[in-house]
């Protein structure tokens, strides 16, 4: 790591990203049925064409940083978060996250459109790893904070996907997780919402605990927002350093 | 150095938990708030803009035993004079072998339908086909209620022996477990499975001898059923609410064998291959 950021050079690494590669299997993904992979398995085609999606990546994020991932569509960006996020293992290196994530969950993920608001928000609680109580306790202070107090008992698939927006905001920024992902999930609300939520992100990042993950491919947002950022093209990492060397420097690349 | 630290670190911690760190369960402790979550939204859904709401819980199986016991009753009624009351032999059988089909055919489908959440939140996945079988359950709690109102009505109250359907129900359900999770992890990689298991139930339904008594099998294939699983917890329960007997010895280390083997066998394949689910959903 280079001599970037002093103020959080020496505070403790939340995240570790050490020589991550991963590797996807391009052949044997298409199979989706018996008899297509009873083909290729008598045909000698099982694991055919390797694709590297993440090329020996290393980067480290420590608490309190606000660290954005940049990079164009389909460069490994999602797959990095993915990764980060716990939910999909690297093939070769590690990645060691200490602490509570909290990602923004969309519309079908962790909602049921069927549901009342007021059911979603504990359902998206529980599978967040809320408390049942601090639920209970924090319930106003997050319909404060998305502003529906008049939908509570409507059920969501009556929502806008900006109303579903606010909802995964609020919850998952109600308390301070050690690290918040913000992806494009956000994009969706408006911008007086956007503008209330980067406040919210801005408090979190000033109180030193908790560390903001920025996904995205606009710039914007990760300029404003960000100390330093890691550029991943085509599974490479491109650049790693201060924000706004990278950002500059994506911007000339998109050119 | 050593007094600064000491300082700081109380006032430390003082400011983590008003920033709320005890907003979340341990890692470890996490499953069971989701699981109620989860069972509590399916039975929310199922019951969504119906007059009668939970009633219909106990008022579907109640309507279902009825016709069943009307058609079948006819049908297969004198076969077996061992058998006290043909329509209770019928409505039992059927209840525990809805609980199997309905817990693996929604757990099948189970991971599948979370893939969604699976590629963001890191949670525990044998929480969605467990979770299945525990709705599932809850379920067959409420036909229970409509079995023992049965049992009322035609004068066949349970006896002290009904207290066996708890350990019934529970190898039943340890059984349903295990098979879900091996149906809902082959389910990610092969699709086909979903269609397959619609048709292994039906024959499945059909070769254990619910509407029907055993006796009227050929003799090689009564010597076959004590080999399927389905049967042996269906005369499990039936010995428990009908026969008013002791399930043997046999008996019951046929029902929990069924059951550590399902589980052990569910849980391994499971573990196996749950870290490349998400490659497939």
């Amino acid at each position: 790591m280079g001599g970037q950021a002093k103020v959080f050079s020496e505070r403790e690494s939340v995240i570790v990203a050490d020589d991550v590669t991963m590797i996807f299997n391009i052949a044997s993904e298409r199979f989706n049925s018996l008899k297509e992979y009873f083909i290729a398995f008598m045909r000698h085609e099982l694991r055919f064409k390797e694709f590297r999606a993440l090329k020996n990546i290393s980067f480290e994020v420590k608490r309190g940083e606000a660290f954005g991932l940049v990079g164009t569509n389909g460069s490994g960006k999602s797959t990095m978060l993915k990764i980060i996020a716990g939910v999909l293992d690297a093939s070769l290196g590690t990645c060691t996250v200490k602490g509570t994530i909290a990602p923004l969950i969309e519309l079908g993920a962790g909602f049921d459109p069927e549901l009342t608001a007021r059911e979603n928000i504990y359902l998206n609680g529980a599978l967040l790893g809320y408390r049942k109580e601090f639920i209970d306790e924090h319930f106003n202070d997050i319909v404060d904070f998305a502003e529906l107090w008049d939908f509570m008992d409507m059920p969501l698939k009556n929502y806008s996907s900006g109303m579903v927006a606010r909802i995964a905001f609020a919850i998952a920024t109600i308390t301070e997780p050690d690290i918040l992902i913000v992806d494009e999930t956000l994009s969706v609300g408006d911008f007086l919402f956007q503008q209330k939520c980067e406040r919210r992100i801005n408090e979190l990042i000033e109180s030193d605990n908790v560390t903001v993950l920025l996904v995205s491919h606009s710039i914007d947002l990760v300029e404003r927002m960000c100390d330093r950022a890691a550029w991943i093209e085509k599974g490479d990492l491109k650049m790693l350093g201060p924000c706004a060397e990278v950002c500059e420097a994506y911007k000339h690349y998109q050119k | 150095m050593e007094p600064e630290r000491t300082a700081d670190k109380p006032e430390a911690i003082a400011r983590a938990t008003i920033s709320g760190k005890d907003a979340w369960y341990p890692e470890n402790q996490r499953d069971g708030f989701i699981l109620r979550q989860l069972v509590t939204k399916d039975f929310k859904l199922k019951y969504r803009r119906s007059a009668l709401g939970v009633a219909w819980s106990v008022l579907n199986p109640l309507l279902m035993m009825i016709i069943m016991a009307a058609v079948f009753s006819r049908l297969m009624g004198r076969a077996d004079d061992s058998i006290p009351n043909f329509p209770l032999y019928i409505i039992i059988g059927n209840t525990a072998f809805n609980l199997m089909s309905d817990s693996t055919s929604r757990g099948l489908m189970s991971i599948i339908e979370a893939s969604s959440l699976l590629k963001k939140v890191k949670i525990n996945r044998w929480v969605f086909p467990v979770q299945k079988v525990l709705f599932a359950v809850v379920n067959y709690a409420f036909s229970l209620i409509a079995v023992v109102l049965v049992m009322i009505f035609v004068q066949y109250a349970p006896s002290v022996y009904a207290l066996y359907v708890i350990p019934g129900l529970f190898m039943l359900s340890v059984f349903c477990i295990g098979l879900s999770l091996f149906l809902s992890c082959a389910a990610v990689f092969f699709r086909d499975v979903i269609h397959l298991w619609s048709v292994f139930l039906t024959a499945w339904t059909y070769l254990t001898p619910m509407f029907y008594s055993i006796k009227i099998l050929p003799e090689w294939l009564q010597t076959l059923e004590s080999f399927n699983p389905m049967y042996l917890y269906l005369t499990y329960l039936r010995d428990a609410l009908l026969f008013r007997v002791n399930p043997s010895l046999e008996l019951t280390l046929g029902c929990a064998g069924f059951a550590v083997a399902s589980l052990v066998i569910g849980y391994l394949v499971f573990r196996r291959h749950e870290s490349k689910f998400i490659l497939y959903i």
